[in-house]
């Protein structure tokens, strides 16, 4: 089965797909909607600003496709910004919505800590996980954002702290996310592709 | 749960190998990026600097076609640059498939550049490379490899470069480069305490314990080498081992 990369003009994507297709997955760049209409599985990779991305989306008509795809149970990974964008809205584009699956607002990291978060950090789990499933609980993952959804919000099931506590994987039925960049993040990072990947199949 | 400190290795290439600076004697080959960078990918190493540092217009020809050679190779970060003049430059490295961008001598003549870059790929991606020479107390930004005094005071600069959306500093003392007498821990310690963004040490390191020091005294997020690791005489594992031994968080791989 194809996945559907949403190409939404910013994201830097040929990671991502080097990354799926070593796991031996197909894969697609959709820029236009019919493509996401038809998608058996999606990821949402993002890199950039919240606006940019919301905008991006936007005018290529993705975001009614995307939403309409999402609501039909089709599984989607959220990635870096495409976690945040799950999220009704963020600190960083005040005024732009984003697709609004859960009613949090992403904030920017505190002045308290150094921002951006970059580098490799651990995960606190919360619940169980599938994106995690057979990942050791010490394991770190590469992180490289300013802003982060709250781990209080319901689907968090790992969190990691900086500055606050926040969203690090997130699982929903079909929907789930990862702040942090998989395709960057070594074996570890592989393995939730693989995770992500065998769980479409 | 801590975020890990960073081990950099650092590939200087010139018209599409990888080159080392030797006194009276010029550049010495030591290899093709794409094959080292992946060896250091295999040993641990958690992100990779490439930057140009061709004399020549067809060397600088290359380097786009070097950083997808490299990237092919990676699961971890890249970060390349060298010779970043404008925003279409900035742009041209990340798709080529750098995750981050760094940016010199354009950045001190035209500050704007690194907000232009800072709006359009976010502060994650763009790195502030500051190299710096010891004045009495304080450190001056160079720019040219080395070779242009700024009149810019390192930390002033930093700074500005920072509230401009630049999101880390790469940050090389000119005095220990190539000297192996250890990173510069009183700089990089001054420069950590500045600027809210992580900073990477470069220069001068030799030994395991220098990159304990600099993490320690130093308090560097991320410590960058490029000659101790080319000649395999320190491995990258061997050195995690030790650092993480000695108390620093450290990302040992699987």
């Amino acid at each position: 089965m194809k996945i559907a990369i949403v190409d939404y003009g910013a994201g830097n994507l040929p990671s991502v797909e080097r990354a799926l297709r070593g796991l031996g997955a197909e894969t697609e760049r959709a820029t236009e909607p019919r493509q996401l209409a038809a998608a058996k599985a999606i990821v949402l990779p993002g890199v950039g600003h919240f606006a940019a991305f919301v905008a991006g989306l936007r005018e290529r008509g993705l975001t009614e496709p995307l939403r309409a795809a999402i609501h039909a149970g089709v599984p989607v990974l959220g990635i870096c910004l495409g976690l945040q964008a799950m999220f009704a809205s963020s600190e960083e584009a005040r005024g732009d919505m984003g697709l609004g699956f859960f009613p949090e607002e992403v904030r920017a990291l505190p002045t308290n800590v150094k921002s951006p978060h970059i580098g490799w950090n651990q995960v606190r789990r919360m619940r169980t996980s599938t994106l995690l499933r057979g990942i050791p609980d010490d394991a770190y993952f590469y992180f490289a954002h300013s802003y982060a959804a709250p781990a209080t919000a319901e689907p968090t099931v790992a969190a990691c702290d900086h500055g606050f506590p926040f969203a690090a994987v997130i699982e929903r039925g079909n929907l789930r996310g990862v702040q942090f960049h998989p395709e960057k993040s070594g074996e570890t990072g592989a393995q939730v592709l693989r995770n992500f990947v065998e769980s479409v199949r | 749960m801590t975020l890990a400190r960073r081990i950099i290795p650092c590939l200087d290439v010139d018209a599409g190998r990888v080159v080392k600076g030797i006194e009276f004697e010029g550049l010495r080959d030591m290899g093709d990026p794409a094959e080292l960078g992946a060896r250091y990918n295999r040993e641990g190493a958690d992100e990779l600097v490439v930057l140009d540092i061709s004399a020549s217009v067809e060397g600088r020809a290359t380097f786009l076609e070097t950083i997808q050679r490299v990237a092919e190779r990676l699961n971890i970060p890249l970060t390349a640059g060298g010779g970043i003049r404008k925003l279409e430059d900035g742009r041209a490295v990340l798709l080529a498939g750098a995750e981050k961008v760094t940016v010199n001598t354009a950045a001190v003549e035209r500050p704007e550049l690194i907000s232009e870059l800072s709006q359009q790929f976010g502060a994650q991606a763009v790195v502030l490379s500051l190299d710096v020479k010891r004045k009495g107390d304080t450190w001056e930004a160079y720019t040219r490899g080395g070779r242009d005094a700024t009149g810019l005071d390192a930390a002033k600069w930093a700074a500005e470069a920072v509230s401009r959306g630049a999101g880390e500093i790469l940050l090389t003392s000119i005095d220990r480069d190539g000297t192996c007498s250890g990173f510069d821990c009183e700089l990089t310690a001054k420069i950590a305490a500045t600027v809210p963004v992580p900073v990477i040490a470069s220069g001068g390191a030799s030994t395991f314990e220098d990159f304990l020091a600099v993490f320690t005294e130093g308090r560097a997020d991320a410590a960058l080498a490029a000659s101790i690791f080319h000649q395999e005489t320190r491995s990258i594992a061997a050195m995690k081992k030790f650092l993480a031994e000695h108390g620093v968080p450290i990302r040992m791989s699987r």
